[in-house]
């Protein structure tokens, strides 16, 4: 197990570093990446952006397979697993919410567009996710476990409705801003996946060490109460 | 006793009691007017100007006035645990959570058109597009708050800081339904688009949590 | 490397992205300590 977890730590260290290192190294250097020609350098955003992306959906999709999986086994672990691919995806989705906005301003000239169907249908789901967390530290029931995976549910049915309300909303009311159409450089896309295979890697650390900090907790919580109720009876 | 029967009979019961006590219906009746005319001094636009934002008034304006009714909803099951006695019983517990339901939803409806009225008089409001196509939106956006608000005040119930609770969980839900439902008023006011995709939007909505809320009302109750 | 104008939202991006994943990491570390100091608790 803890051999394991270094490789994986070691691992996730190299392709963060070498995907930071493609992600700004231009192409005169070595292994780098074209720069694109109508944004300019800061276009190199994307590569941090998109890949925190797709990453924040993967994680998403993580908890609502492991709610159902608690739902229908009532396994204590898949309910870990949900929680801590929850907080790791909120954490990537404010990632994609933050740097979209930074990347938004210098090539659209406005920090959000009401009608970009990306963004907004990321800031929905940041919202439905970060409730999901607000149930699950304000329950007082017993069964809190339970509730959360109805809710995360629900929240993963909302997903395509809110994808589609944006989307027709916005064939209806163009844009302000161009959208980025074109295909993308084969160079490009390697570095696109490079960082998404790294923070696939990190999530993985992350919400590994996440998933054994929340065992160690409940048990610690579990020992507590018994301890209470001992004192209680003497 | 069959499904619809419960369903009807506990309906009846509850609008029985609700009735008694006037209370909650006046105190909600003078909650909508209050929240109609504060709109009215805060927002004053031309009339061509009211037809855009008319739509994102009103059913922002039912929103907290809905999520205040919801609140109520099962309070008063608290009180008179209620709900224990459905959780030892054998019985399903879609009937109870269908009768909730629907019983919001004719409460719900009522203050929706009082502040329609409302909004109707002070912003000289006159639909440029299919008026007709207004009660589908009306109906159908009506349910989709109701029936998932329903859903989660119940959830609510045994939450710290259970008033915030409900908006918390119910907001980010609705925000395809209040899309539909302030895009297609105002596309009717306006006249300028079709409505008929958000009509589709809300049915679609509908049918899905609807099922869900009733698939899955009982693993909650349980869950207590 | 020809300077960029828009550089700064470059730099920017990058340092909140590692910020962000900072703070959440700061966050799990802080639990594990207080529940290293509750298990030293009920160990006695």
């Amino acid at each position: 197990m803890k051999r394991g977890f270094t490789i994986l730590a070691i691992v996730t260290g190299l392709l963060l570093a070498f995907g930071f290192y493609k992600a700004l190294a231009p192409l005169d250097w070595p292994l780098g990446t074209p720069t694109e020609q109508t944004m300019g350098y800061v276009q190199r955003i994307f590569y941090y952006h998109v890949s925190s992306a797709w990453t924040a959906l993967v994680l998403f999709a993580i908890n609502f397979v492991s709610s159902i999986v608690f739902l229908v086994k009532r396994n204590e672990k898949a309910d870990i697993v949900a929680l801590a691919a929850a907080e790791l995806g909120v954490v990537f989705c404010t990632v994609v919410l933050v740097t979209g906005p930074i990347w938004a301003r210098p090539v659209w000239g406005i920090w959000w567009d009401p009608a970009d169907i990306r963004l907004n249908s990321t800031l929905a789901l940041w919202l439905i996710y970060v409730s999901y967390l607000v149930l699950r530290r304000f329950s007082t029931s017993s069964k809190t476990a339970v509730i959360a995976a109805v809710w995360a549910i629900f929240g993963a049915l909302d997903v395509p409705f809110v994808f589609f309300s944006i989307w027709f909303f916005r064939t209806q009311h163009p844009s302000p801003v161009i959208a980025q159409g074109g295909s993308l450089d084969p160079r490009m896309w390697i570095t696109v996946l490079i960082n998404w295979a790294a923070f696939l890697s990190l999530a993985w650390l992350v919400g590994w060490t996440r998933y054994r900090l929340e065992v160690a907790e409940r048990k610690v919580d579990e020992a507590e109460a018994l301890e209470s109720l001992l004192e209680g009876s003497q | 006793m069959s499904f619809l029967a419960t369903t009807r009979a506990t309906l009846e019961k509850d609008v029985r009691l609700e009735w008694r006590s006037k209370d909650a219906i006046n105190g909600m009746l003078f909650f909508s007017l209050l929240v109609g005319v504060i709109f009215s001094y805060a927002f004053e636009p031309t009339a061509e100007e009211s037809r855009q934002i008319a739509g994102g008034l009103v059913w922002v304006a039912v929103l907290f006035a809905a999520v205040v009714a919801l609140n109520q909803t099962w309070a008063r099951e608290l009180r008179n645990q209620v709900l224990d006695a459905y959780r030892v019983s054998p019985a399903p517990g879609n009937p109870l959570f269908l009768a909730k339901a629907v019983g919001n939803f004719m409460f719900v409806s009522v203050l929706e058109a009082l502040m329609t009225l409302l909004f109707i008089v002070f912003y000289k409001l006159r639909p440029l597009g299919p008026g007709w196509q207004l009660l589908p939106i009306a109906l159908l956006g009506t349910w989709a708050l109701v029936v998932n608000g329903t859903f989660f005040a119940a959830v609510s119930l045994r939450t710290r800081s259970r008033e915030i609770m409900l908006p918390v969980l119910l907001f980010p839900l609705s925000i395809p339904a209040l899309i539909g439902m302030v895009k297609g008023t105002t596309a009717i006011l306006t006249g300028a688009d079709s409505a008929r995709f958000y009509i589709a939007l809300l049915v679609a909505y509908d049918v899905v949590f609807t099922t869900a809320c009733l698939l899955l009302f009982d693993t909650v109750l349980e869950a207590e | 490397m020809t300077p960029d104008p828009h550089h700064h939202f470059l730099i920017a991006a990058y340092v909140a992205t590692w910020a962000i994943h900072g703070t959440y990491l700061f966050i799990l570390a802080r639990k594990s300590a207080r529940l290293r100091r509750e298990m030293e608790k009920l160990k006695k």
